[in-house]
């Protein structure tokens, strides 16, 4: 009798699994079905403007999220571009993605996409897609210094004063080995994507001494160091530099004169995305002026879009962490992959790290 | 005299224990209701992070996958593991240690590995990455948790009292209706609790194993520190904490019912 049952049972459970797995491969959407599946950092798209876009247009937005640039890659090359129909990345892995055998993203057809001519020219034809032929500009992040005119009395212009003796054990570091690395290159007057290794060893010295200096090294939330007053000058990107000076509207917004560090994250659109014509739509909505002012009021990164400025606030153009004069883009220095001297980079990260114990 | 000393110093130390346990989430707790957008300055309270959040499609989202990912893998694997744990306990077959000892795979290894071999396994098969695959990975590694939980209750069960049942009469099913399952009940309950809270605070593999329409709230967390950590991601923990609270004094409810 129990053999019975159990036989029945066993048959009912491979079943159960077979119309599981079936059910997940049937359920293929087609290309006119009213959804866009969006996929980048949480938040990075406000709930604002993606309720307005289903409003408009009756398109339904599934919004999913990664933490990370490199988990984004492993997922896409995985379903081999499929599933997605809009991804929001870094520039470093648009080229790293061009870069690859079998190409996982789709040429962008501008022509459907009528606000491109929005974007700020100065933003467009970067190093890693020279003619935009697979990504659009969303939004730019930047790295800046900001300090506490209150404790610091000495006049900061740029990168090279952090190394100033009067700065002991005060300063609040990313940690990120290519931010921290590229500094010392840009006191040398090296590029930060060297790659020799006499260059990096010279670089390597530079960062023992700076190492008295550093009191903190943290990567998401530097800003809070400053603001309780555990350090006076850090080096951080501009939505962290925003919400510093939210805590304590005293400390000042440098822009390094050596020129800042920018990171470009673009619109992509996967080779195989099952809603591509949806893809153009919501792309070409988050590219109108008013949508952008209202991204731009939200995530604090800097805005990309011409149509924008009119529609945003004296009080965000005054904010020097948000909106960054173009001049600064001219001077700016990209993050670009190193290749195998990424081993060298790591070794010089590691020492200068285990220097903390000594 | 001693004994007094003896009796503060072991007051003392479960004191400690406990303030390590919950002081970090007491914090998470206390700064959810924090005006600024700061986890170290207080401005005030406000319950606004709580009114972002629910006015957030996304979020809500989020909590309704979790949840339905959760319920139904933690139904399957309570399941699968009492039938696996009795066959265990009960049969002899060939490559029984075998089999007992792969079981703890799941528990074992590294869960990036385990995400990575679910993503490259239903790749392959072209399965679509969604509440479906989740669930199918979330039952694979909430399985084991059940089967050595209720293992362990039948190793130390008397069999005269289903043996007593059989010769009144009863059928295998009946013995194991009536008098095996009650007897195993806790211990198949607190599996499933360890598998419901397991399955719905996983970051990694359910990363791996998501599709478009799946994001899960624990993805979504993690995924918000790109904007830094704001009171916003702290009112978040604050309701999975509850959920994970209100399954286990559920559970526990259950377990007294059961007892009395």
């Amino acid at each position: 009798m129990l053999k019975k049952i159990s036989k029945i049972l066993s048959v009912i459970m491979v079943a159960t699994v077979v119309s599981l797995s079936l059910g997940g491969c049937t359920t293929g959407s087609s290309s006119d079905e009213k959804v866009v599946n969006l996929f980048t950092w949480a938040n990075y798209v406000p709930d604002s403007v993606i309720k307005d876009f289903e409003k408009q247009t009756g398109i339904k937005v599934n919004y999913s999220n990664f933490s990370t640039n490199e988990e984004m890659l492993a997922k896409i090359q995985a379903t081999k571009g499929s599933q997605y129909d809009v991804i929001i990345c870094a520039d470093y892995m648009v080229q790293l993605m061009s870069k690859q055998k079998n190409i996982l993203m789709q040429p962008i057809n501008k022509a459907d996409i009528p606000n491109y001519k929005n974007i700020d020219t100065a933003y467009l034809s970067q190093y890693y897609d020279e003619d935009n032929k697979y990504s659009i500009p969303y939004s730019l992040g930047s790295e800046m210094i900001v300090y506490n005119p209150d404790k610091i009395k000495k006049d900061i212009k740029g990168i090279n004063d952090l190394w100033d003796p009067s700065l002991k054990d005060s300063e609040v570091l990313l940690e990120d080995p290519r931010s921290v690395i590229g500094m010392a290159l840009t006191k040398l007057g090296y590029s930060i994507n060297e790659t020799d290794t006499k260059k990096l060893e010279q670089a390597k010295d530079e960062l023992e001494k700076l190492r008295p200096n550093v009191k903190v090294f943290d990567a998401d939330t530097p800003h809070n160091s400053l603001i309780n007053g555990d350090t006076s000058i850090g080096v951080m990107w501009g939505s962290q530099a925003s919400a510093a000076l939210k805590g304590n509207p005293n400390l000042k917004i440098v822009y390094p004169e050596e020129g800042m560090q920018f990171e470009e994250d673009n619109f992509i659109v996967p080779v195989k995305a099952p809603h591509e014509k949806n893809a153009e739509k919501f792309i070409n909505f988050l590219l109108d002026g008013k949508e952008s002012a209202e991204i731009t009021k939200n995530i604090e990164y800097i805005n990309v879009n011409t149509a924008a400025k009119k529609y945003m606030s004296q009080d965000l153009l005054n904010n020097k962490a948000v909106y960054v004069p173009q001049e600064e883009f001219g001077k700016a220095k990209h993050l670009e992959d190193v290749g195998i001297a990424t081993k060298d980079y790591d070794s010089i990260w590691s020492e200068f790290k285990a220097y903390e114990e000594k | 005299m001693e004994s007094k000393i003896l009796k503060r110093l072991s007051n003392a130390y479960i004191l400690f224990v406990f303030a390590f346990l919950y002081i970090p989430i007491v914090i998470i707790i206390v700064y959810s209701f924090n005006s600024t957008k700061s986890n170290v300055v207080w401005g005030g309270f406000t319950l606004d992070w709580y009114k972002t959040l629910f006015s957030d499609d996304n979020v809500i989202t989020a909590l309704k996958n979790s949840l339905i990912i959760a319920i139904i893998s933690t139904f399957i694997s309570a399941v699968v593991g009492t039938v696996g744990a009795v066959g265990f306990d009960r049969y002899n077959f060939k490559g029984k240690g075998v089999i007992s000892l792969l079981i703890y795979i799941p528990i074992v290894i590294p869960e990036i590995i385990m995400g990575i071999s679910l993503l490259v396994f239903f790749s392959a098969l072209q399965m679509n990455f969604g509440i479906a695959t989740l669930v199918l990975a979330h039952t694979t590694f909430c399985i084991p948790f059940v089967l050595i939980n209720v293992k362990a209750r039948l190793s130390g069960f008397d069999r005269f009292v289903e043996e007593a049942a059989m010769d009144l009469g009863a059928s295998k099913f009946t013995v194991f209706r009536t008098i095996t399952l009650p007897i195993i009940f806790p211990a198949v309950i607190s599996g499933a609790m360890l598998a419901f809270a397991l399955s719905l605070d996983d970051v990694i593999i359910n990363f791996f194993v998501s599709g478009p329409e799946s994001t899960t709230l624990p993805i979504k967390i993690f995924s918000m520190l790109r904007f830094g950590l704001s009171p916003e991601i702290n009112a978040l923990s604050t309701i999975m904490l509850l959920t994970t609270f209100v399954v286990l004094i559920a559970s526990q409810v259950i377990k007294t019912n059961k007892n009395n």
